[in-house]
This record gives C-alpha cells, sequence and structure tokens, in this order.
C-alpha cells in the first residue's frame, strides 16, 4: 500500500476542485482510501488519516465510519495517536453512541498518566462529551486530581467537575470541599477554575450558598489584590489585571450576596471601589464595570452605591461605541424590574435608541421601551413605538406589534386612542400581527357602542386606500357588515363628512372578493358583511345576487368544507325563534321571488358567521344547488352542479371528493361533448384530494342549454397505490331551480 | 456557557467548527450556514452582538463575532458570559494564533487545522473558559507539539503556495 498522502496533500487536493461535484468526487476517494486504511491492522501514517476524516466531517461529509477508529487511536500508547484520537471523539461521538462507552476506560487510565499532557487530553474530552454513567465512574478521579500539585492539571479538573456537576447534580457533595480550598491557589487558571465550579455548585443546590458563603472574605481578597495591583505583564488586558477573574470573581459575589445581609455588607466597599477606579475607555474595564454595577444592583448594596451603579449605566448609554451601548441595555432590562423609576429616567435615550442603524441595538431598544411604558407615559412612548413599526426590520414586527397591543391593552387612555391605536398597527403592519388580533379587536370594537359609527367610518376610509392587510381587511369588513346602517348615513362628529353610497360599499366588498391578495379567510368575511347587509339596503339587491352567484365557491368554502379550522369554528349557528330571525327571513324570501325553502334541493346555503357570544344569529335559510353524484366507486365521489343557465350556455362545475383514508393523487378529468357543443374548461382546483376530503372544484362552461346537452367524462386518478380510469356518460343535466 | 465556537471566511466556507453540545451532522452544517447568512449581513461599523438564528431562537443564547480581514470569528454563547468577555477573549485566540504560525493568516488555519484544534482546546475546554493568559497557552501548546514531533515521523509534501 502506497504511503498515504498527508492531510496538507489531501487539503491542496480538494481546494484544486473547482466545482462541487468535483470535490465529492475527491473526497469521496480519499474516504474510502481512509475506509481501507482503517480496516488494516496497522499502518504508520494511522493519525494522518484520522485527521484527514475529521477535516473531510468539517467540510460536512459523512464520517461516523471513523468512530471506532478514534477508539483504536485513544488506546494507541503514542501521544499523536491519542490526540488525534482524542479529538476524534469529541467531534464524532457523543453519548448517545455505544462506541462512547468504550473509551471509558480508556480515559480512567489516562486520567493516571505519568504524562500530565495525556492527563489533560482525558480531562478535555470527559468535559467535553462525558455521558452521565461515564462521569459517575470517574468522579472519584477527578476529585482526587483537583488535590494534585500541578496547577495545570488542577485547572482542568475543576472545569471537569463543573461538566460533572451539571450531568449529575447529587455528585457536587464529592466537589464541594476540594473547590473551597482551590481559592488559596495562587495560580490565575487555577483560581478561574474554582470560582466557576463554585458558581455552578451554588447555582445547581441553593444548600452549597452558606457554605460558600464563608469564602466571601477570600473572595474580596482576591479582588482587591488583582484591583490594586501594579501592573502585571502576565495577566494585563489594556491595564486591567486579568478581567476575565474579575469579572468570574464579581458573578460570583453576586450570587452570594443576593438576599442576605452579612455577605452584601462585606463586599460594599469593594464593590465600591472597583466602581469608582476601574478604566472604562477599553472593552476589558467596560465588562468589569458592568459585571460591578449587575453585582450592585442584585445584592443589598446601600442606596448611594445603587444610584452610583444607575447613573454609571446611564453614562454608557450615551456611549459612541455601540457595543457598549448595547451592553448597558442588555443590563437596564435586567433590573427594570426592580428599579423601575431609576431606568425611567433614561427613557428619552433609550427611546433615541430605537432609531439606531444597528438592529441589534433596535432590538434591545424596542425590548427595554416596552418594559419602560406605564400609565404616565403611554401616550408619548405610543408615539414613538408606532413610529418605530414604520421603519421596523421585519425579523423584529410581529414582537413589535403584540408589545404594542399588550401596552395598549393595560394602558389606553381611552377607547377611541385604543382602537385608533390597534387600527394604525392594522395599517402599517397588518401581515405581522398574531391571529386572534381580529376577534379581540372586534370585541372591543363591538363593547365600545358610542363609537361604532366612528370606528365604521375610520375602516371603511382605511379599507379603500389599502386591501392588502389582511388583518385590517378582516376587521373593516365585520364592521362594515354590522354597522353599515351607520356608514350610509354619513356623518359622524369626530371625523369629517364623507357621502357612502350603497354602490361605494358593494363595490369595495366586491374588490375584496376578487383581488388575488384576499385570503380565503378575508373573502369569508367579506361574503359575510354582504350578507348582512343585504338585510340593510335596498336599492342592491340584484347587485348583491350577482356577487352571490359569480362567488359560489367561496361560498361554499364558507360551510367549512375546505377551509381553515378556523373558519369551521366560527360557524356557528343557532337558530332563535324571535321574530327578528322571521321577518329577515321573509325579506330574503321576497328577494328571492317567492321561493319557498326546501331543504335538500335548491340553491345556496346561507351561513352567518358569529365571531362574539353577544351577536345572536339573524337567520338560517337553507337553499341547496341541485348536486347529482355521477360517479360514486372506492370512496371516490363525483358530484354534478349547474349554474348560470341562460338560453345558450351553461356552467357545469364537477365536485370530487373522496372517502378512503388515504390521499388521491394524479386526479385528471377531461370532458367530451358532441360536436354541436362548445365546451370551455377552466383549471381545476388541483389534483391531489387528501384523505376524506370533499370537494375539489372542476369548472366547465357549455355553449348549449342544458337540456340539449349530453357529456362523457373520463377520470383518471391513483388511489391506494393503484391506477384507477373510468368513463361516465351523463345524459341529463339538472336545471337549477331557479332561472 | 459557550456552545459553539465558529470560524469561516467571507465566502461562508468553514475553517473551524467546534460545537460543545451534540447536534448532529446536518444540523451543524445548517447552524454553519445559517451563521454566516446572518454575520454577513451586518454593516462594518455595528455592535459585534447579533440575536437570532437556530442555535438562539427563543432562548438567551447570544452570537459574538469578529471580523478580521477575511474571516469571521463567531462564538455562540449563553447570558452566563460576560458578552465583553467573550469579545476580548476572541481578541485573545487571535493574537494566541499569531503568535504560534507567525503572522498567521488564512492559509494556516487551512492547512493546519488540527493544530489550531490544539490550540483553542488550551484556552477553551467543555463549553467553559480555561486559560487566557496568552503566554501560558503558548508554553503548553509547545510542549505538546514537541512531545509529537519526538515520537512520529510525519510525512510533509514541500510547502509549495504560501
Amino acid at each position: 500500500m502506497a504511503p498515504s498522502v498527508c492531510l496538507q496533500e489531501m487539503i491542496r487536493v480538494i481546494r484544486s476542485a473547482r466545482t462541487q461535484g468535483e470535490e465529492r468526487g475527491v473526497i469521496q476517494r480519499e474516504c474510502a482510501a481512509i475506509r481501507a486504511q482503517f480496516r488494516q491492522a496497522d499502518s504508520g501514517g494511522r493519525s494522518h488519516n484520522l485527521a484527514k476524516l475529521l477535516y473531510v466531517h468539517m467540510l460536512g461529509y459523512p464520517a461516523h465510519f471513523g468512530q471506532m477508529e478514534c477508539v483504536r487511536m485513544i488506546a494507541s500508547p503514542r501521544y499523536s495517536e491519542k490526540r488525534i484520537g482524542y479529538l476524534g471523539a469529541m467531534m464524532l461521538l457523543d453519548e448517545k453512541q455505544d462506541a462512547s462507552l468504550l473509551i471509558t476506560n480508556s480515559i480512567k487510565n489516562d486520567l493516571s498518566h505519568s504524562s500530565q499532557y495525556i492527563q489533560s487530553l482525558a480531562l478535555c474530552t470527559l468535559a467535553c462529551m462525558g455521558s452521565a454513567e461515564m462521569c459517575r465512574d470517574l468522579a472519584p478521579e477527578i476529585e482526587r486530581l483537583l488535590k494534585a500539585s500541578n496547577s495545570y492539571i488542577k485547572k482542568k479538573a475543576a472545569l471537569c467537575a463543573v461538566h460533572i456537576v451539571r450531568k449529575i447534580p447529587e455528585l457536587g457533595e464529592l466537589f464541594t470541599p476540594s473547590a473551597h480550598s482551590l481559592l488559596s491557589d495562587k495560580n490565575h487558571g487555577v483560581l478561574h477554575g474554582a470560582v466557576v465550579l463554585i458558581t455552578e455548585l451554588c447555582e445547581r443546590n441553593p444548600g452549597n450558598l452558606d457554605e460558600f458563603r464563608k469564602a466571601v472574605p477570600e473572595l474580596v481578597q482576591i479582588m482587591k489584590g488583582l484591583v490594586t495591583s501594579g501592573y502585571s505583564p502576565e495577566h494585563n488586558v489594556a491595564g486591567i489585571s486579568d478581567p476575565f477573574l474579575q469579572v468570574r470573581v464579581l458573578r460570583l459575589l453576586r450570587i452570594l450576596g443576593r438576599n442576605n445581609d452579612e455577605a452584601s455588607d462585606a463586599m460594599n466597599d469593594l464593590l465600591a471601589q472597583v466602581a469608582t477606579n476601574t478604566d472604562s475607555s477599553k472593552t476589558a474595564g467596560s465588562a468589569v464595570l458592568y459585571e460591578t454595577v449587575l453585582t450592585i444592583m442584585d445584592i443589598k448594596s446601600e442606596s448611594g452605591l445603587r444610584v452610583l451603579a444607575v447613573n454609571i449605566l446611564g453614562r454608557f448609554l450615551l456611549n459612541n461605541d455601540r457595543n457598549i451601548r448595547y451592553i448597558s441595555m442588555t443590563s437596564l432590562q435586567k433590573i427594570v424590574q426592580t428599579d423601575h423609576t431609576a431606568v425611567q429616567r433614561h427613557r428619552g435615550t433609550i427611546v433615541d435608541c430605537l432609531k439606531d442603524q444597528d438592529a441589534s441595538v433596535k432590538r434591545r431598544a424596542l425590548e427595554l421601551s416596552l418594559a419602560l411604558v406605564s400609565a404616565a407615559n403611554i401616550r408619548s412612548m405610543m408615539k414613538e413605538l408606532l413610529r418605530f413599526l414604520s421603519t421596523c426590520p421585519p425579523e423584529l414586527r410581529s414582537h413589535a406589534t403584540s408589545g404594542i397591543f399588550n401596552a395598549a391593552e393595560r394602558y389606553a387612555p381611552s377607547q377611541r386612542w385604543h382602537i385608533d391605536t390597534i387600527l394604525h398597527v392594522l395599517i402599517t403592519a397588518g401581515g405581522d400581527v398574531r391571529d386572534e388580533t381580529v376577534p379581540n379587536l372586534i370585541q372591543l370594537i363591538s363593547v365600545a357602542s358610542e363609537l361604532h359609527c366612528y370606528t365604521v367610518h375610520k375602516l371603511y376610509r382605511a379599507l379603500i386606500s389599502d386591501i392588502s392587510q389582511q388583518s385590517l381587511v378582516q376587521v373593516a369588513c365585520w364592521c362594515i357588515g354590522e354597522y353599515g346602517d351607520l356608514l350610509l348615513k354619513g356623518d359622524c362628529d369626530e371625523i369629517e363628512p364623507m357621502q357612502v353610497t350603497e354602490d361605494d360599499v358593494l363595490d369595495v366588498l366586491e374588490t375584496i372578493l376578487q383581488s388575488h391578495m384576499s385570503s380565503p379567510t378575508s373573502r369569508g368575511f367579506a361574503l359575510t358583511a354582504i350578507m348582512k347587509l343585504s338585510t340593510r339596503i335596498t336599492n342592491n339587491i340584484e347587485s348583491v345576487v350577482s356577487i352571490y352567484g359569480s362567488f359560489v365557491c367561496d361560498l361554499l368554502d364558507l360551510l367549512g368544507e375546505t377551509n381553515t379550522s378556523s373558519q369551521a369554528n366560527q360557524n356557528q349557528v343557532n337558530t332563535t325563534s324571535n321574530s327578528t330571525s322571521s321577518s329577515v327571513q321573509e325579506n330574503l324570501l321576497d328577494l328571492l321571488g317567492g321561493l319557498e325553502p326546501t331543504p335538500g334541493k335548491g340553491n345556496i346555503l346561507f351561513y352567518f358567521n358569529l365571531f362574539t357570544g353577544t351577536m345572536s344569529v339573524t337567520c338560517l335559510c337553507v337553499f341547496s344547488a341541485p348536486n347529482v353524484t355521477v360517479y360514486e366507486k372506492g370512496g371516490v365521489n363525483l358530484k354534478l352542479q349547474c349554474d348560470n343557465q341562460t338560453e345558450t350556455a351553461i356552467t357545469v362545475t364537477f365536485t370530487a371528493s373522496n372517502s378512503t383514508q388515504s390521499d388521491i393523487t394524479s386526479f385528471t378529468l377531461q370532458a367530451a361533448v358532441p360536436k354541436s357543443v362548445q365546451l370551455q374548461m377552466k383549471a381545476p382546483s388541483g389534483d391531489v384530494i387528501p384523505a376524506q376530503v370533499c370537494p375539489h372544484f372542476c369548472r366547465f362552461s357549455t355553449q348549449s342549454a342544458a337540456q340539449h346537452l349530453k357529456m362523457r367524462v373520463r377520470l383518471s386518478y391513483t388511489s391506494q397505490g393503484t391506477l384507477c380510469q373510468d368513463m361516465v356518460q351523463i345524459d341529463s343535466f339538472p336545471s337549477p331551480a331557479w332561472n | 456557557m459557550i456552545k459553539a465556537i465558529l470560524i469561516f471566511n467571507n465566502h461562508g466556507k468553514p475553517r473551524l467548527s467546534k460545537f460543545y453540545e451534540h447536534y448532529s451532522e446536518d444540523t451543524e452544517q445548517q447552524i454553519i450556514r445559517e451563521t454566516f447568512h446572518l454575520v454577513s449581513k451586518r454593516d462594518e461599523n455595528v455592535c459585534n452582538f447579533l440575536e437570532g438564528g437556530m442555535l438562539i431562537d427563543g432562548s438567551d443564547n447570544k452570537l459574538i463575532y469578529r471580523h478580521y480581514a477575511t474571516l469571521y470569528f463567531v462564538f455562540c454563547v449563553d447570558s452566563s458570559e460576560s458578552e465583553l468577555g467573550i469579545l476580548d477573549l476572541i481578541q485573545v485566540f487571535v493574537e494566541t494564533l499569531d503568535k504560534c504560525f507567525e503572522n498567521v493568516c488564512e492559509l494556516d488555519l487551512i492547512f493546519h487545522v488540527d493544530k489550531v484544534h490544539n490550540i483553542l482546546a488550551e484556552m477553551v475546554m467543555g463549553g467553559m473558559v480555561l486559560e487566557t493568559n496568552m503566554n501560558e497557552i503558548i508554553t503548553q501548546v509547545d510542549a505538546q507539539n514537541k512531545m509529537e514531533k519526538s515520537e512520529t515521523f510525519i510525512f510533509q509534501s514541500p510547502r509549495q503556495d504560501r
């Protein structure tokens, strides 16, 4: 076997591939070679092969066949092989794979190895991917290593212990005594690890807090040492002595001082010292200062200190560096609940940040602004928030709208303001509001009875300028349906008058029905509005009926057969026998020329949709279309319906439904008519009929009177894997009940 | 806790990917793609913190990133880490790489990705910051490399493209 090519060579070859396909080819060849090499018992370049595999894995190609090789390499006595084996284990293995159990023994042995570097490999891998069983097995080893004399090993063992505590919190007791004693180590790495371990122990088990509160004086000493020490080049970052360690210690002090007077007292002076002496011109100093501020706010500190802290945050809010501004807003967010008035003082700056170009800063500013809204500032804050909404980045819009709605609901100074605010949001960002906004708004409007006139006028005006925002369309249609008479009357004391005729209203509603932008729900609302109006308007009844005729399919949708479940849920029908209902019923009968409704035969089904429990249903009239079944076989049912019949033309609609348990696919329909008849076919609604679903429409219109029409229809579909074909001859077509 | 450390170039090609929580291979690639997409949209003078994306999605995780020439260094962290501290950590990481490779450039990371992993292992362990003292890190890395060299022959092709 030729000596395997080394990692660099393979990388070079991969990089020289010009296309994705070429790269894939190269990698497949390499992987095949690597696989073959793995199968061989021994070859000189074992670690190269695994390294190559890991590179390939990073690029996104499958590498799971390397798992066993990792196990083998870890068991090898050679350092180079162990190293790459452990790296492979961290990248390819996780606790869910069986192979990870196999390395437990190797890790155990390596933890007691004479070489600290091999010990460190084992520690690192255990901390990265150690499963609960592995941790339980090896915890005593780790505890032993915490007391080792070698600081390199101690610091790694401390972090490994943190991982173990995260996996099995009960084992925390094992590490508690050693953790405390680690604090007296001089090595910063060990101190850092110790502080992280103690933090984890306290967070997992509040019982440990008392034990570790005894360590507060030691921690204060450590901090004092760091803050006041002279220049120490080793740990210095921009003039601050080991800011990483300082931040960790401050965080631990916060946890220990929370809700405990004694501990808080012990750290007051230190915090004051750090807050005043730290140079915040560079990131490192700012990091320490922020941590200090958060700690001051979280423990029981003196009021003077608290004021100092909030002022520091306020100062940083004005900093030119965006990072600092971002962080200060994050910090203010943490304290806004507890120190609300202090943060309110900075409201102006925060609101200004809403206009920042940086999306991250905007996000923070939005969160904070929403938290700062109160009864006192609702009007001015809402102005700012609405202004923000118009320039808001798309990923923040839904959060902004729901925040605005919540704020408006809690603090609205008047109903009119509330309705205006919601309208504004719907006009600006109607596409990003939550689904329950529409029924909530309808509820709100129906309750505010003195504002019905104002509301319907405003909504109508919004509607005629823009019908693209679906939630606005839906609410507006509902209002027009309910309060159409107020709209037509024309005058309203709170807005300038505008003459609205019945034609105008019907035009708008018809436009909504015809527009491709309107969702099925919006169409349902529009149709319902027309239905409601039909009882109130008298002059334009023919246009109303013609609209119904053109939108038969939408009406059938309204019956909840193909439409979304929300529509179906909203169809609540009550028949109440009171005088209103019967008079409306009579009116409808008059419309249609004295036809008596007989269920099972007739034309269109009318449902009145309800959205609030307070509205009572007006009427249920049943007119059903002559729906004839022409084909029924194997769960597939084809019905036929005729409309729009004139002397010479008729529109035929075929409705296919599927009552089997599985979907029907590739459904096609072909029709043939005698030569004397002209046929126009419109596109069907689809070629898949989901299981248990009706209907599925397919329209034809023919130039022939109903009595002369004969048609042959060929069906073809796939049901439960088999292709079915059938032919049906239709000799007579039913005529609709009215002409 | 640090959830992931990613290095990729201006075109989204990954140069280093280290995850401290387990994800499937497909998810890992998706995360890399998505992170690149989010980070590459950012202007030059905005802040270094980002929220959004699969790793984040409703949790308190953030992306903290720095852009150096052709490379993005991205750390995904949760709220237990100090954001400014992580920014400094990225800086220490890059400076360490610079010392170890002598004026590091993207090609160094491409051809010696295993060495980069070794350096990173001395700084971050199990998602937690281990050591931030650059000299200490470099001392340990050098010692380990010496150990490795002493036992094996490494086949190398002569360096061609540098």
